[in-house]
């Protein structure tokens, strides 16, 4: 088990995660929109395109998002843990237990919810690299 | 099965039962396999009888009993009623799934069946054991809850701008074991994406409202009809805090919580389910003869 994933550096390398991988591109074409992840105070805006995303790091002054996931920071590190256990594996057990909440127009979230959950756990392949990297 | 070993059938036969239930005609879809203590396994909601494909297919379990899991109205290759498109928003409640399999297991004469039910059909296996305590030879429930705590608005399943497969699959997958199959998990979702049009919203009517039983459920007297428990360590829905609950209040200790499994356990990993499930089928079936 590697330490957990800060949500900033997980964040910065979603782009990465995503946007190399051909079949999650594939799979969300049809999503363009922008949403908010908080995480504490801070937060990050996910711009969507067409499959591929691009992330911004707060403070913002006036931020538009369509929907809006926040959890406490140390919720998004346990959630990007590789094997987080029972009710922290999945975004709607977090919702389930009222670690998430997912506010704001949930219409785009709703209508390729797959899709986000695969988004939303890619950084978990962070921890597969780092224990590669360290053996 | 790999490439290049012979085409064969498996020992499963599926037929359509005519029947008359609550006063409609019904086609529904019937699969057996086996013979002995008739088993009748019901699937969960927005699902269908696909879910049992790995019981059906047990030999161990076959060799002593009739195994019977049918699609639930709506469900599978079981369509609605005629009439259907004039009947409004479909919503299952407590007395019309009751009747459902009371109906079925007069139409295929079953003596004392076992009853094995998952989700909706862990929670009306309860009701089940409630009301017809006589008519059952023991129930057994995977991931019964006396209630659900919902958790999402329910009508992001059933409007004509999202859909509705894919958002009962996005819905349920995190309800799949992180241990399951890849194979036996994307088999699980494929289910959900196969549901008709409101139809896992339906049975959620009875599943998140109606069929609420916690007032009764410590009425179920489990002298005149076992109730075994068995529920998968991820569940989220009914967890596992939620069986034991219902464990304690009809006074059971037969109640297991099956490791790394989620929601779906027949289906999701059905090899590994069947190592929880054939110990406990067989205790049911022996007190059932005792009884």
């Amino acid at each position: 088990m590697t330490e957990g994933l800060s949500v900033g550096s997980a964040l910065s390398r979603l782009p990465e995660l995503v946007n190399a991988d051909a079949d999650l591109v594939r799979r969300g074409r049809y999503v363009s929109t922008t949403f908010l992840i908080g995480a504490d105070d801070t937060s990050w805006l996910v711009g969507v395109d067409e499959g591929r995303i691009r992330v911004a790091e707060g403070p913002f002054v006036m931020p538009r998002w369509r929907f809006a996931l926040r959890a406490s920071a140390s919720t998004w590190e346990r959630f990007w843990q590789p094997d987080p256990g029972p009710g922290w594996h999945d975004v709607m057990a977090l919702v389930k237990f009222r670690r998430l909440v997912a506010e704001g127009d949930l219409h785009p979230f709703m209508a390729n919810l797959l899709w986000f959950k695969d988004v939303l756990a890619a950084p978990r392949a962070l921890h597969a690299v780092a224990a590669g990297a360290a053996r | 099965m790999s490439a290049g070993t012979a085409a064969e059938f498996e020992p499963v036969v599926g037929r359509y039962l005519s029947l008359e239930i609550a006063g409609r005609r019904h086609r529904l879809y019937v699969e057996e396999a086996g013979s002995g203590t008739p088993l009748l396994c019901l699937h969960t909601a927005g699902a269908d009888s696909r879910q049992w494909r790995g019981v059906l297919n047990d030999p161990e379990i076959t060799a002593h009993h009739r195994v019977i899991a049918f699609d639930l109205p709506r469900h599978g290759k079981s369509s609605p009623p005629e009439g259907w498109h004039e009947d409004g928003d479909y919503a299952l409640t407590t007395d019309a799934y009751v009747e459902v399999i009371l109906a079925v297991t007069r139409a295929l004469k079953l003596d004392r069946p076992l009853v094995v039910g998952c989700s909706i059909g862990g929670r009306v296996v309860l009701h089940l054991a409630l009301r017809h305590p006589d008519l059952f030879g023991g129930v057994i429930g995977l991931q019964s809850g006396a209630h659900v705590d919902p958790y999402y608005d329910l009508e992001w399943l059933d409007r004509p701008d999202v859909h509705g497969g894919m958002a009962c699959a996005g819905i349920v997958s995190g309800l799949v074991g992180p241990s399951a199959p890849a194979a036996d998990r994307w088999e699980t979702l494929w289910h959900y994406m196969q549901g008709g049009p409101g139809v896992f919203k339906g049975d959620l009517y009875f599943y998140a409202g109606e069929g609420d039983i916690r007032d009764t459920v410590s009425a179920i007297d489990i002298d005149r009809c076992p109730v075994f428990l068995l529920s998968g360590e991820y569940d989220y829905s009914a967890t596992p805090d939620d069986t034991h609950a219902v464990a304690e209040a009809i006074g059971t200790d037969e109640v297991q919580i099956m490791s790394g499994m989620g929601h779906f356990p027949m289906s999701e990993d059905p090899e590994r389910f069947l190592g929880y499930f054939r110990p406990t089928l067989e205790r049911a079936r022996t007190t059932r003869d005792r009884n």
